[in-house]
Parts: structure tokens; sequence; C-alpha cells
């Protein structure tokens, strides 16, 4: 059997995927939000704690 | 894929529609509009994109729990008219994409909130849907009478966050608030379990109205009617209220106690000509109820910001 035409199943599946992709598109909107509220407050923002990231921070004091 | 495995699979393929009422969108709706007056109430300004995003995520958090819950009750949820038609019983979701899409949902949702506001809340939303997945369905639904009395805590929650999501912790007024959705559940869903008539003893649910019978829930109805009022008087008079608040107070709680009153009065053969008419009216007025008390705290606080609102 082959599915030529477009079939019930392909209409939820491609709205499932769009759903998702709309959903992750949102997500990433809203963590570049995030980001540019939380600096814009002035929030301490640790991208991590490597040596140099901890120099930076103090004012490139060792 | 096989052609053979493709067809196969159709009749169970979930759409976005199904995955979507997995999230229960009446009672995120409760959630939302609770968990946001929490939130503006509260004394402590939030940027207004942290408060959406906040809002958001307690939403998806509050789904969450209600995807966890379909996963686990899709047993009795087949047996039940009022839920036979929901996406897991009714075979569109299988039982495990149902516990995935909850798992998922709620580790995003608390490690989103946690950092969009701060841990407190994270956590706080975290035990919520613990609370409502594990305590209440897995732990109290099937067992005790007081199912919905205790779990309605997790109901009663989202002010709450709402408001750690502002201030960072717990407060007398977040504490009321909890106080007036926790006491409201009660005569809510028991007046529903008064018209939903058979339902919850063919799927075994010890719900009041099974184990004590149904004139025993109408003076329990009243009851906790009676408890409602002191609870909606005092948020009324602290800080967070003002005389709005007490007039829609006074009003609402007059309205709720004459309509537990009259279901007290009446005897099931009544209630059986008429169809339940007062059952019904009684539940449907106990979500105008709620909303009503958390809209004139939103109300309030748009008056104080104008100079007006509030006891001060």
């Amino acid at each position: 059997m082959t599915l030529a035409h477009v079939h019930d199943l392909h209409r939820r599946r491609l709205g499932r995927n769009l759903g998702l992709g709309a959903a992750l598109l949102l997500f990433v909107a809203l963590v570049f939000g995030l980001t540019l509220v939380k600096v814009g407050q002035g929030d301490r923002m640790h991208a991590n704690d490597a040596p140099g990231a901890a120099r930076a921070a103090s004012g490139g004091q060792p | 894929m096989s052609d053979t495995s493709f067809s196969a699979a159709a009749p169970g393929e979930a759409g976005l529609r199904d995955f979507l009422a997995l999230l229960k969108p009446r009672v995120m709706s409760l959630v939302v509009f609770t968990a946001f007056v929490g939130l503006v109430v509260a004394p402590v300004p939030v940027h207004p994109f942290v408060a959406a995003v906040a809002i958001l995520f307690i939403a998806l958090g509050g789904g969450a729990a209600g995807a966890l819950n379909m996963w686990y009750d899709a047993d009795i949820d087949r047996l039940m008219r009022r839920t036979e038609r929901r996406p897991v019983p009714a075979g569109r979701v299988s039982e495990g994409e149902a516990l995935g899409f909850g798992l998922a949902l709620a580790g995003i949702s608390c490690v989103m909130l946690a950092l969009a506001a701060n841990v407190f809340a994270g956590l706080f939303l975290a035990f919520t849907i613990f609370f409502y997945v594990v305590v209440y369905t897995v732990w109290l639904k099937r067992r005790t009478p007081q199912n919905i009395v205790i779990g309605g805590a997790a109901g009663a929650f989202p002010p709450m966050i709402g408001w750690a999501v502002a201030t960072g912790g717990i407060s007398a007024e977040s504490l009321l608030m909890f106080a007036l959705i926790f006491l409201w559940t009660p005569p809510h869903f028991w007046s529903l379990a008064l018209f939903m008539r058979d339902d919850y003893s063919r799927a075994g649910v010890p719900m009041l109205t099974v184990t004590h019978g149904r004139p025993a829930t109408r003076g329990w109805i009243l009851a906790y009617t009676l408890a409602l009022i002191p609870a909606s008087l005092a948020l009324a008079f602290s800080t967070v209220g003002g005389p709005l608040c007490l007039a829609a107070a006074v009003v609402l709680d007059a309205l709720f106690l004459r309509g537990a009153l009259r279901l007290w009065r009446r005897d099931e053969a009544v209630a059986e000509a008429d169809g339940f008419a007062a059952e019904k009216r009684l539940f449907r007025f106990s979500l105008l109820w709620l909303f009503g008390h958390f809209a004139a705290l939103l109300a309030e606080r748009a008056l104080h910001l104008t100079g007006w609102g509030g006891w001060a």
C-alpha cells in the first residue's frame, strides 16, 4: 500500500510538528527576552566559574 | 517504517489538540488567573516580561500536573461519562506519551520558573505538581472521601506561587489567598458530585456522595461554606484587601450561603424532580464566587495604584 494522497494522519502529524516548532521558537524568544531584561536590570549573570570569568567579574584583579 | 505499521499507527496518532487537552485548559485558566492576581497584589514590583514568563511557566506546570493526572487516572477516566472522551481513555494519546509529556513539561516549567523568577518559586511549583500528582491523584483520590479536601491544596497553591515570584517567600496574605481556594474546593466539587450521579461510584472513587450519602454531602457543603466566610472576610481586611474587596466578599458570601442553605434543605426527590437545578446553579455560582474574589483583589490593587484602594 502506498500513501500517495494526503491522509488525515499526515494532517495530524503536520499540526503536531508545527505546534512543536512554534513552541521551540517561543522558548528561544522567551530565554532571549529574559536575558535582555535581567542584564538590563543589572542582575549578576554568571556564565561560568572559569578563572578568566572570575577575574573579569572582579574588574581584572587576579 | 513498513506500510503495515504506518496504517496501524493511524488511529492512535495524536494531534496537537490532544496534547493541549492533556494540559486541562479549564483548570489552567484558573491557575493562570489566581497566580496572576497573587503576583500583581504582592508588594514587590516585578518586570512585566518576567511576570508574563513566570505566569506562563506556572500555567505550564499546572498543565504538566494535569497530564500526569490523566496518565495515572486513565483506567477510571474510561468509566466516567465526564472523562471518557479525554485523550488517553479515548485512545488518541498513549499512556506513555502522556507520562513523558507531563514529566518533560514539569521539569521545564520548574527549572524555567526558578531561572526567570527565583529558586523558591521554582521549588514551590515542583512541590505543587508533586502534591497534585502523588498526594492527590496516586495516594488520596481512590482511598478516602477526604481526597478533594486535602487534594484541593494543590489548586490553592498558584496564588502563593505568584506571590513567591514577586517576594521570594510566603506571607499572611498569600496564606489567606490559599485558604480561600482551599476552603472553596470542597463545596465546589461536592455540588458537582451531587449532580454527576453515579459517575464516581461506577469508577470506585470514594467521593463523599458515595461513602457518606447525598444528605451528608449537602450538610458538608453548608459547613465548608460557613468556613469560607471568615476566610474571605479576613482576606478583605488584610493589606491586599480594602473596601471594594469587603463589599464583594459580603455580597458573594451571602449568595453562596443562600445557595448552600437551599441545597441543605432539599431532599433527593425534590432534586431529581427538577434535574438538580439548584446543585448545578451552586456549582456554576461557586466559579463566579472565586473569580469575583480574585477580580476584586485585582481591582483593589488597581485602585491602590491610583491612590484610592486599600485600607491605608
